[in-house]
């Protein structure tokens, strides 16, 4: 019986110190709610937004040089006015910093057809076409690369026949798509040399099935965007008026 | 107690999940039913304006004007919300370009957001240019497995973060993605990187056996799931190999999830793994409901996805 009494007052204590209730999880819910054009705009935060978006748009807009004619990527066969332009800007402007960094030069540049995303049209040129043509984050990246695997990049180049910008490499094909002559600054190409290729990370990375990036002997980051290297051109120059050329030709 | 049963319910389109009951570590007095909201963002990628009407697959969605209408009016519903973010605040339209981020920043403040972590895209200006735009921010940012020591980042963050919202206690933790081989090595400098899921289980413990949160949550930027590298750690990795987590809200890989995902959990509980696609489309809301277990026996946890 005392036994009982002292289970009473075991259990009775226990209870007091539960009393104090417990949190108990005894619902979840989860759902996504979709930002449309249905909910209201805040006033104070698109008040904020406004100044921003007002000078982004003055700036994108200013007028920085002029195209003389309107250029596509897809005009020419093998080599286009506008990825020449591009990666001829590219060479231009990363040449400088590159060798300014490690002393050494880059010997040739490979961007892709696919990433040049709009045309460049005749009239003013603005910031704003810099990020119509390339609004992609991509940076400029050197890979120094064995003659070897140039040969593969030109293996690359003449499969995929279309007019991916180049700079500094000449290429020549017959109708069969075999190499007829093909030069890094004029040179013919040795296997066993190191070749300072320039080109985005993206494609670096395998992008557009680009395979012939890895391995390599050194990569350098320039931390320097695709786009910059075209708004740096832009600042510099008064007129835009890249042609086709000889840089990637097929002899019939 | 501690075991969760799964009985997975089809009740007009939704899921509805039952768990074994599981006893929380606070002790209140007060018995009243407390509901906790969790909102949540990743990847908005400087997505400050809305969609245009000619864009092709987000036109007229979006927005960081609307977003605020909506948090407000969710926190006029209900004051005990938080509101996260799982990363890559950064980079996407001109606005980080031309701003580095500060705006980014300056919004989520005034949107008050309560804790963010950092995904891979936070360092594109480089680790020296998020540290520039700290002084904008007016949350804070959590992560457990990058280690800052070395760096200009050193002590800006914290690996997790404790809230008390109606006297529920909350746990934030912060997992991010390996960046070597996703950002330049001079981005991130001398940033290490730890490992996801020994940093999770730490972390649990803590929040769960020193801190006593009642309830703990993992801001993940691992990404969702690689269904071509499915041993890759992801959320739904970290789920699996972890206890304690209720909820993972992840980012980095932009999934458009139907419904927040039930995992298991290496004890066989249930959680949830979200994530709200990207660019600042979506808003994730999850509800937590407790009440204080005074006339109740071990009935469970319903999950309503």
């Amino acid at each position: 019986m005392r036994f009982t009494h002292f289970f009473f007052l075991l259990y009775f204590l226990i209870f007091l110190n539960c009393k104090q209730d417990k949190l108990q999880l005894s619902k979840i819910e989860g759902k996504q709610i979709q930002i449309t054009d249905s909910i209201l705009v805040h006033p104070e935060i698109e008040a904020f937004v406004k100044p921003f978006r007002d000078n982004i748009q003055k700036d994108l807009d200013s007028v920085l040089a002029y195209s003389v004619d309107t250029y596509s990527k897809n005009d020419g066969h093998l080599n286009s006015a506008l990825g020449n332009f591009m990666a001829d800007v590219l060479y231009s402007e990363a040449n400088p910093i590159f060798k300014s960094r490690t002393g050494k030069e880059i010997d040739m540049v490979l961007l892709n057809h696919g990433g040049i995303r709009s045309s460049l049209n005749q009239g003013n040129v603005s910031k704003r076409t810099a990020f119509q043509l390339m609004p992609f984050e991509n940076s400029v990246v050197i890979v120094a690369i064995k003659g070897a695997q140039i040969d593969s990049l030109i293996d690359y180049l003449k499969r995929s026949k279309r007019a991916h910008p180049i700079s500094n490499l000449k290429l020549v094909v017959d109708k069969n798509f075999d190499v007829v002559e093909a030069k890094i600054k004029g040179k013919n190409i040795e296997q066993n040399y190191t070749y300072y290729v320039a080109t985005s990370d993206y494609l670096y990375n395998g992008g557009d099935r680009m395979r012939f990036f890895k391995p390599n002997d050194t990569v350098y980051y320039l931390n320097y965007k695709i786009r910059n290297t075209l708004i740096d051109k832009f600042n510099k120059v008064d007129t835009i008026n890249p042609v086709i050329d000889d840089r990637f030709i097929q002899i019939k | 107690m501690k075991r969760r049963n799964f009985i997975q319910q089809a009740s007009a389109g939704t899921a509805l999940v039952a768990l074994g009951s599981f006893g929380l570590q606070s002790f209140t007095s007060s018995s009243k039913l407390r509901k906790i909201t969790i909102l949540h963002t990743n990847d908005v990628h400087s997505h400050i304006d809305t969609f245009g009407p000619e864009d092709g697959r987000n036109a007229n969605k979006g927005g960081v004007a609307r977003r605020a209408t909506l948090i407000e009016a969710i926190r006029n519903e209900n004051p005990n919300t938080l509101l996260l973010d799982a990363g890559d605040i950064f980079q996407g339209t001109p606005y980080f370009n031309y701003y580095g981020g500060e705006l980014e920043f300056k919004l989520m403040s005034k949107l008050k957001y309560d804790v963010a972590t950092i995904g891979n895209h936070d360092f594109d200006n480089g680790i020296d240019g998020l540290f520039a735009q700290l002084p904008h921010a007016e949350f804070e940012f959590v992560t457990a497995n990058y280690d800052f020591k070395n760096t200009i980042l050193d002590t800006h963050t914290k690996p997790y973060k404790v809230f008390k919202k109606d006297g529920v206690k909350i746990g934030v933790f912060g997992i991010g993605i390996e960046l070597n081989g996703l950002v330049a090595p001079d981005l991130f400098k001398e940033t290490k990187y730890l490992d996801p899921i020994e940093m999770s289980q730490e972390m649990t413990r803590i929040l769960k056996i020193e801190e006593h949160c009642d309830l703990i949550i993992c801001l993940s930027h691992l990404g969702y799931y690689y269904k071509n590298n499915p041993d890759l750690i992801s959320d739904l990795n970290l789920a699996k190999s972890t206890k304690d987590i209720d909820l993972i809200i992840g980012g980095h890989t932009h999934t458009f999830l139907p419904k927040p995902t039930v995992v298991k959990n290496v004890n066989n509980e249930n959680m949830l793994v979200n994530q709200v696609g990207c660019y600042g489309i979506n808003l994730g809301r999850i509800d937590f409901y407790f009440d204080a277990n005074k006339n109740k026996t071990a009935n469970g946890t319903s999950i309503i996805v």
